[in-house]
Formats: C-alpha cells, structure tokens, sequence
C-alpha cells in the first residue's frame, strides 16, 4: 500500500529537484502526444529545446528572442509572486499590461512629434502609473468592500480589452493610417523607441528592467521587513496580525506592486517588440506569468528560470509547428503539461511516500 | 584580360549555383491569425496553400503557422519562417501589416505577400486584397427581396474601409430592389468572437431584424437565426453549408487559391514583381455560394444576372448616382467609384441611419 505522510517541513531536496522533474515528465509525456499525432517524438523534442538555442540557422536569431519574449513574463511574475506569497491574488496582470501600456503610449502620442531624451522615461512613468492604478481598483474594492480581488482583478481585463480596442480604432488611432485601426508606431520614432540596446542580444529596456526587478525582489524578500511581512502573511495570517502587519497595507503594497510591474511591461512591449497600440495587442503574456510565478516557485531566482524556459518553449513550439507541422493546439496542451507535472510532482516536497503497510494515523 | 575571365567564371559558377537553388521545391510559408479549423477566414487561406500543393506537387514545399498573434510575436515568427529558407511568405491578416514590412527589410531575396493591408515599404513586399463589396451586392440584393419586415441587419466586426464598403454595397443593393428598407449595424470589434456575433444577432432580432449579414467569421449567428422561424442569414469567408438551405440562403466565399497558385508559379519562373492585387468576382476570388430553396426563382435569377454582370466588367456596385450619408453627391449619374475613392471610403451612404464609431 502506498501512502502520502506529511513532511514535518518541506524537503529541499524536492523543493530544488520539483521543476526538474516536471520538466523530464512533461518530455515523457510530450513525446507520447507527439507520437500519437504521428510525429517523431525525438525531432519535435529536439526542435522545442535545443533548435532554439543551437540550430546552425536559427540560433542567432533565435537565442536573442528568448530574451524577448522572457523579458515581461519575468517582470510581471516577479511583481505576482510576492502577492501569491502573502495570500493576495492579482489574477488580472493582463489588463494592468493593458492600461500600462495604453497610458504610457498616450503620453508619448500626446507629444509626438517631439525630440527629446525626456519623453521615454516619462512614458516609462506613465506605464507604471496606469499599471498600478488599474491593480488599485480590486485592492480598494477588496480593503473597503472586502470583494473578492481574484473576480475584481482577472474581470478587468475584459474591461481593459475593450478600452484597448475603442484606443486602437479612436482616440489613439494614426491620423496618418487612413482610417485603419492602431497608433502610430511608437519603435519608428525615436524618442518613444526601445530599441535593442546591444545587437543582436536581443536586450531591449523591459529586459533590463526585468533584471533589476529580480534582485531588487530577492533582496526585499530575503532581507527587508516587507518580504518578512509578506512571508509571515501567507503562512500564518493570524501571527502576522499579532505581529503588527496591517493586511489592508499588504493588500495595497502587493497588487501595486504587480500592477506597477505588469504596466512597465506592457510599455516596454508597446514600445518595443510590439511597436503600436492594435487592438490585440496583448498577447497573454499576464496570464502566461501566472504559470511562470508558480513554475519558479516563487522564487524570484526560480521565475528568471522558468521565464526563459517558458520562452523557450514558445519559441521551439513555433519552430516545430512549421518545420514539423505540429498543431498550435499540441504545443498548448504541451506548456500545459508543464504546469500540470509541477503542480502534481510539488506533492514530493511536502509529502513523503510510505510504501508498506504502516500503521493508522 | 586576366579580370574579365575571373568575371565570366563568376558569373557561370553564380549561374551554376542559381540553377541548383532551382533544383530545390520552392519553399512557401503562410501566417494564420486563427486555426486552420475556424471555418472561415483561415480556413479559406489554407484551402488556398493546398491549392498550391496540388498545382505544383514536389516542387513547392509549404508550411504554415496557426494563430499568430498580431504583434511581437508575427515578427519573430516570420523572421524564423524566413531563416528557414522560404522563398515566399504570404501573411494573411490585417495586423501582420507592419511585421511584414519589418522582417522584409531585413530578406531581401525573400517575397513577401500581406494580405488586406496598403504598406509595401520595400521592393520585395506586396499585398492582395479581394473587392468582397461585390459579393455583399448581391447578398445585398437577397436581402432586400427576402425581408418581410424591411429591416436587415449588419454584424459589422471593425470601422475600417473594407468593411465600411460592404455595409454601403449590401444596404445600396437592398434598398435598389426594396426602397423601405432599412439596416440596422452592430460593431462587434472583433473578427472571430462566437459569443459576441451571437449576442449582436440575438439584439438585432429582437429588433425585427429577419436577415442577418455579417462581416465576422464565426457561424455564430446563423445559429441563432436557426432558432427564430423566419429569420435568414449568409454564410461568410467560407461556405458553412452545414446551415443550408435555410437559414444560410447563399454565401459570400473568400477564394484565394487563383492567387496564390498564380504568386508561387511567379517566384518560381522569377517574374514575381511586387504590386496590390485586388481581384473580384472575374478573377475567381470573390464565389457567391449556392443560392438555396428558400429564395425565389426570380430572385436568383437575378442575383445569378447581376453575378455575371459584375464578372463580366459590365457592372459595378459603386455606380452613380449615390449620395453621402450627409446628402452630398458621391457618385454623379453614371459616375463609377475609382479603387481610391474605395479604398478611402470613410461615410455611410443615404439612407442608412446608424454613424459609424470614431
């Protein structure tokens, strides 16, 4: 008879071996998915991860865009992480990605055609703002009104998905685009670009932010009363109170934070990579940062890792839909299948097996 | 002396190497905003990658990539559709437009082909477009005969040129042969939202609205016209007969095979030259579907007349005398719309009550 016994603390070991277990098993089981739709399972593993980063054709575009693409899921995990530790859940990133990025473009627009070195940082601010003020809404909700911020935040979305597209088809649309939706395009003109700063690494101002952000968050969880706050809330919510946290504070630090984090990302996108306000321009990088939060453990060193991995799963998941015309929908089921072995394997580290038939509990 | 022999020898080996390249299928890529299984607008552009398929056999190679979303990531995909050796990249949706432009700039020996877009910034970049508004003339033309209750109604997906021609053509040709009629517009911001359409055809009939058309890909609302006895539809993009005969009593079908057969035949004997494509009703790409049961013989008849008419060259949709929204003349008598003046159109023409959302 197999058992589950509670670990008295969870176990390092499985804390740090976890992701690398989820991982092989996700290959394991990916593998089988590609089998089934008559694919070699080999080819389409080695194209999701090792063509992106070692491909004689690919590579060099390739190893940049990880960098690319892992850059906001990175910022927008490390900011929910320390919420999802206190217990404080921001399900809506992606409407704060929205807004951040919508008002940080309406600041440049608003002084386009100018040239100055000023405009950028201010855009940067304005990004933040939005962001934050978007996350403010379900935290003054949830500390006044004690509403839910898990429906207030992730129903934002939809609402920060319309303000998008009346922005891309009207008030922020190109005078100059002959009536088509979207802005004008914010990385042709030089004082709202963010450019690649060095070439061809693909490091663009959201990825340095997204650095900065994951030492700042490892030296404020593992050295300032903040992280000690943040920690004690989520474990033991009645010993916080008794230790003097103030959870409506928490509540308004966590989801501003994230949301001030999730609207720079959205700027750095919208100024960047993405180029223009359209009307999808968001592409679910806030809710693919959730799964990047968790599959880092919440750990900001862990979600730098799991950020690039997840990019590189997209990257070689687009690579092996052309080459080895996989399906869109098989490279989903597979990212989920990550999140899917992590979660199920995170069992290992809090519980031990028993295996025999060991006396009742 | 010496000079003009290494010239020639380079130019023989370069000939040599051309040659061999030759040897190799053509590579032809295609960027989907949606998946193949959509029904509609994708599902037609891949209908036309398989026409390629078929035409050339081995000596096209073409590969595809569903649901690429408009933005960041439409360049990163192209750009690795490009460095694996495409020699032709058609991308098939409006937001792709700046993307294209962009990894064009950097494959110069790479074509390019958007689709429903006006930016070709570079030598290698054309776009292609189909003139849908003379399908919608004839939808038009059953909607108007077909209403009971005078008001027909349009699921309208984003205020932009393309789809401002439609909803001026269908309601121009609806009130030609029904001067009552009047047209009711729903912005459903959006192409494919099968929640959405349903909801805005749900509005409409409940309005009285008894024939829907829309410029949105989803069957969605033929569904709903289904469970109201009386109402009718259209089916859009592609055929969706599975709602024949009724409430799908005809269609307007995208059909991109006759261009994309004729780009790739082009890269392959090396004429392919950039430019805009519009083709319509006489270059194949713009099909009325089977007209059904359901509308009279006489109206099909002259649906099927006025199919043959726009084929021919002998009729255009957009033929004066038609007045703006406002009152002020458009078209004079006998006056015919430049592709300019369609490309722009940015007004409602008389007669329709609605304002288009700025």
């Amino acid at each position: 008879m197999i058992r589950l016994e509670k670990r008295p603390s969870p176990s390092r070991a499985w804390t740090i071996a976890t992701p690398l277990v989820a991982v092989a098993l996700t290959m394991v089981a990916g593998s089988i998915l590609f089998m089934i739709l008559g694919k070699d399972p080999f080819a389409a593993i080695k194209t999701i991860f090792y063509d992106p980063l070692f491909h004689p054709d690919f590579a060099a575009f390739s190893r940049p865009q990880l960098l690319v693409k892992a850059g906001p899921l990175i910022l927008i995990a490390i900011g929910l992480s320390m919420g999802f530790k206190a217990g404080i859940w921001n399900i809506g990133a992606e409407g704060q990605y929205i807004i951040g990025a919508l008002a940080g473009a309406a600041v440049g627009l608003a002084l386009y055609p100018a040239e100055s070195f000023l405009i950028y940082p201010a855009m940067v601010i304005a990004g933040a703002l939005g962001g934050w003020a978007w996350a403010m809404i379900p935290a003054i909700l949830r500390t006044k009104f004690r509403t839910n911020e898990i429906l207030v935040s992730l129903l934002l979305v939809y609402v920060a998905e319309n303000i998008l597209a009346s922005a891309a088809v009207g008030w922020l649309r190109n005078p100059e685009g002959g009536g088509f939706p979207g802005s004008r395009n914010l990385s042709k003109w030089a004082s709202s670009a963010n450019p690649e700063l060095i070439s061809g690494t693909g490091m663009h101002w959201g990825v340095v932010a997204a650095f900065i952000a994951v030492i700042l968050a490892y030296v404020v969880m593992s050295r300032h009363l903040l992280g000690f706050q943040i920690q004690l809330a989520g474990q033991a919510p009645r010993a916080a109170r008794f230790a003097g946290v103030n959870p409506s504070r928490l509540v308004v630090l966590c989801l501003g934070i994230s949301g001030m984090l999730a609207g720079m990302a959205g700027l750095f996108e919208v100024t960047g990579p993405a180029g223009q306000i359209s009307i999808d321009f968001n592409s679910g990088y806030g809710f693919t940062a959730i799964i990047v939060a968790f599959l880092g453990r919440l750990n900001p060193i862990g979600i730098l890792l799991a950020g690039l991995l997840m990019a590189l799963t997209y990257i070689g998941g687009e690579l092996a839909q052309f080459m080895l015309g996989l399906p869109a929908a098989a490279i989903q089921a597979f990212q989920g299948m990550l999140l899917f072995f992590l979660l199920g394997v995170d069992v290992l580290s809090n519980y031990r097996i028993r295996i025999g038939t060991g006396k009742a509990a | 002396m010496k000079l003009t022999k290494i010239l020639a020898a380079a130019t023989l080996v370069s000939g040599l190497a051309t040659a061999a390249v030759a040897e190799d299928p053509t590579k032809v890529g295609f960027v989907y905003v949606g998946p193949i299984g959509d029904g509609g607008w994708t599902y037609q552009h891949d209908q036309g990658r398989l026409a390629v398929e078929a035409a050339y056999g081995d000596k096209v190679e073409t590969v595809y990539q569903e649901n690429v979303p408009e933005g960041a990531d439409a360049e990163r995909v192209l750009t690795q559709m490009a460095l694996s050796g495409a020699d032709i990249i058609f991308t098939t949706s409006f937001g792709y437009m700046d993307p294209t432009n962009n990894v064009a700039a950097k494959f110069p020996d790479v074509k390019f082909e958007h689709a429903t877009g006006y930016k070709r910034e570079h030598d290698n970049v054309s776009t292609y477009d189909a003139r849908f508004y003379e399908g919608r003339a004839i939808l038009g033309t059953i909607a108007g005969h077909m209403t009971q209750s005078n008001k027909i109604g349009y699921i309208a997906s984003f205020p932009i040129p393309e789809v401002i021609q439609g909803i001026n053509s269908s309601f121009l040709h609806a009130q030609k042969v029904n001067p009552d009629v009047e047209m009711v517009v729903i912005w459903a911001y959006t192409w494919f939202d099968p929640a959405k359409e349903a909801d805005a055809a749900k509005a409409m009939i409940e309005q009285g609205v008894d024939v829907i058309l829309q410029h949105t890909d989803s069957t969605a609302p033929l569904a709903e016209a289904a469970k109201t006895p009386g109402v009718i539809g259209f089916g859009q993009a592609s055929d969706m007969a599975e709602y024949k005969p009724s409430p799908r009593v005809a269609s307007i079908i995208d059909e991109w095979s006759p261009y994309y057969v004729k780009r790739v035949g082009e890269v392959m004997d090396g004429t392919w030259e950039n430019g805009h494509s519009w083709g319509g009703m006489a270059e194949g790409e713009v099909v009325i579907g089977e007209i059904t049961a359901p509308v009279p013989a006489d109206v099909k008849a002259e649906a099927e007349a006025m199919v043959a008419a726009i084929t021919s060259g002998e009729y255009h949709p957009f033929t004066g005398p038609i007045f703006k929204q406002d009152g002020s003349v458009f078209l004079a008598e006998g006056e015919v719309a430049t592709d300019l003046q369609l490309v722009q159109m940015d007004f409602y023409v008389q007669g329709i009550t609605a304002e288009i959302p700025q």
